[in-house]
């Protein structure tokens, strides 16, 4: 199996809580694999391991065939890192803060290339304004498309909807998919289970340090007895009346931009610090 | 990669300079509290105080001046440095492949500008004030040295308090010992007037061989050994808050 990401064995204690205790999983190149666990199961000390932020007690870890601790600086060349809080500098406008990073990564034509990713996330209106103004949802859309500058072959998406609305949410799912689809190879950890059923090729559940379960949604579904029939009336969850009552959004909503803010801006608590 | 420091260093700076110009507030209040005590000093009491010399008492008393303006704005630098590492953006930069110093030297760069403008404001209003010297351009350039010295000294020291604080607070309130520093020096008050333990403190800190330094060449006058104190002091301070500095971020970092 030709893979993206190797992790064998890693362990992680701070003081005397051993947070990681043994992590085992391979993530095929060009795949989405969702790290499922709940909140302290340790997911985002794992992706600040494999992202180089941290280094583990015990085990390896390659990343694109490179041990993250021996190569850290290789490792960075060819991952992003979208972060459990959204990485956008508040103080510049949405194309400054693109315009940096395709700097820092030492790209020719910044300007061309943060133009071409504002229209692709449909942020160009928003483009000349503050991050610090975005709703959540838009603030995430410009987290994601600063961690595609570069195209990096893997990207680790950490929590990428905690605190989103729905449709913003669905928004960034797209934008995930379409990632997968241009071969990119993504890691993605989330607590939201049908995060990972939407999205994910694989999902392993990270649990009190270990991972207890590796496979297909089809695979996990085995693991309980075969399905039995049953009746159950249909009705609609919440969220199909909101959609519904909202209209249903793709991932253009520029005109709507001003008034999208006003909606998300309740919901984005754990998005503005 | 390290041949990038310079490229990085250059694009994060510019980064940081964009937060002061959209916010120089921090610039403007670094500078007011200085221009207060000046203010202070000249019109209430500086008329009761024998400074021994002829020299006007603004003239007297602005090279520390100076240094407070320095002391209170690399207060900024801590808290700038602080704020920048707990937000996302810091995390992605570390993950980037960039060298990872320029992200420290960017911020030592943009203290060094913003508190470059705080002095000039302050030298600007001094002149309103009457300040007036006859130095040469050679003269000027030295003052300017010394400031730019001893800038980057305490800078590399609010680095250490910006990558150790816990809270805000503890991120800038590191410098009040450093404003209060050049009270207690020859910079508005002979030293000769003070009791002898105080007198003693008061010549040997580094404050009052910088203050007499700058004095002097303002004065036109011969420097003296001063200057070669202030600056063994300004580099011993640089090279110790440099160095600690670094090991706490390669700590903080790995």
């Amino acid at each position: 199996m030709d893979s993206a990401i190797r992790v064998q064995g890693i362990e992680k204690s701070f003081k005397d809580l051993h947070v990681l205790r043994g992590v085992d999983f391979d993530v095929k190149a060009g795949s989405i694999f969702a790290l499922l666990g709940s909140n302290s199961a340790g997911k985002t000390t794992l992706v600040r391991i494999l992202s180089t932020l941290l280094k583990a007690d015990a085990g390896t870890a390659t990343v694109n065939g490179l041990d993250v601790a021996a190569s850290a600086g290789e490792v960075r060349a060819s991952i992003s890192l979208t972060g459990q809080f959204a990485a956008v500098d508040g103080v510049l406008t949405g194309r400054e803060n693109l315009v940096l990073i395709a700097r820092l990564r030492h790209l020719e034509n910044p300007g061309a290339i943060a133009d071409e990713l504002l229209a692709r996330f449909s942020l160009t209106d928003a483009g000349t304004r503050r991050a610090a103004t975005y709703s959540g949802g838009m603030r995430r859309r410009l987290d994601i498309a600063m961690s595609l500058i570069g195209d990096p072959p893997i990207i680790f998406l950490d929590e990428p909807t905690t605190g989103l609305d729905p449709q913003a949410r669905i928004e960034v799912w797209q934008t995930i998919k379409k990632l997968a689809d241009g071969g990119t190879t993504v890691l993605l950890t989330t607590q939201y289970l049908d995060e990972a059923e939407q999205l994910a090729d694989r999902i392993a559940i990270l649990h009190k340090g270990t991972i207890i379960q590796n496979g297909t949604l089809a695979e996990l579904k085995q693991l309980l007895p075969a399905a039995e029939v049953e009746y159950v009336q249909k009705q609609p969850s919440l969220e199909d009346v909101f959609l519904a009552l909202v209209g249903d959004t793709g991932a253009t909503d520029t005109a709507g931009d001003a008034s999208d803010r006003t909606a998300d801006s309740a919901p984005a608590g754990k998005e503005t610090r | 990669m390290t041949a990038h420091v310079l490229g990085d260093t250059g694009v994060l700076t510019g980064r940081s300079l964009r937060h002061i110009l959209r916010s120089p507030d921090t610039i403007v209040t670094t500078a007011i509290t200085p221009i207060a005590l000046m203010l202070l000093f000249v019109y209430v009491l500086g008329g009761a105080i024998e400074t021994g010399s002829d020299q006007s008492y603004i003239d007297y008393m602005l090279p520390g001046i100076l240094l407070i303006t320095i002391a209170s704005g690399i207060a900024y630098t801590a808290y700038r440095l602080f704020l920048d590492m707990q937000d996302g953006i810091f995390e992605r930069f570390q993950s980037m492949p960039i060298a990872r110093s320029s992200v420290l030297w960017a911020h030592v760069l943009t203290s060094l500008v913003a508190n470059l403008v705080s002095v000039a404001i302050v030298i600007g209003v001094a002149l309103i004030m009457g300040f007036r010297t006859g130095a040469s351009v050679g003269a000027w350039l030295a003052v300017a040295g010394i400031l730019i010295l001893f800038t980057l000294a305490l800078t590399w020291l609010a680095v250490v308090a910006g990558l150790s604080a816990k809270t805000v607070d503890g991120a800038s309130g590191f410098s009040y010992p450093l404003i209060f520093l050049p009270f207690i020096s020859s910079a508005f008050v002979p030293t000769e007037s003070m009791p002898g333990p105080v007198a003693w403190f008061a010549e040997n800190q580094p404050v009052t061989s910088i203050v007499n330094s700058i004095r002097a060449l303002f004065a036109q006058e011969p420097v003296g050994n001063d200057i070669w104190i202030a600056v063994a002091w300004l580099v011993g301070i640089l090279v110790v808050a440099y160095a600690l500095a670094i090991a706490k971020y390669r700590r903080r970092i790995s």
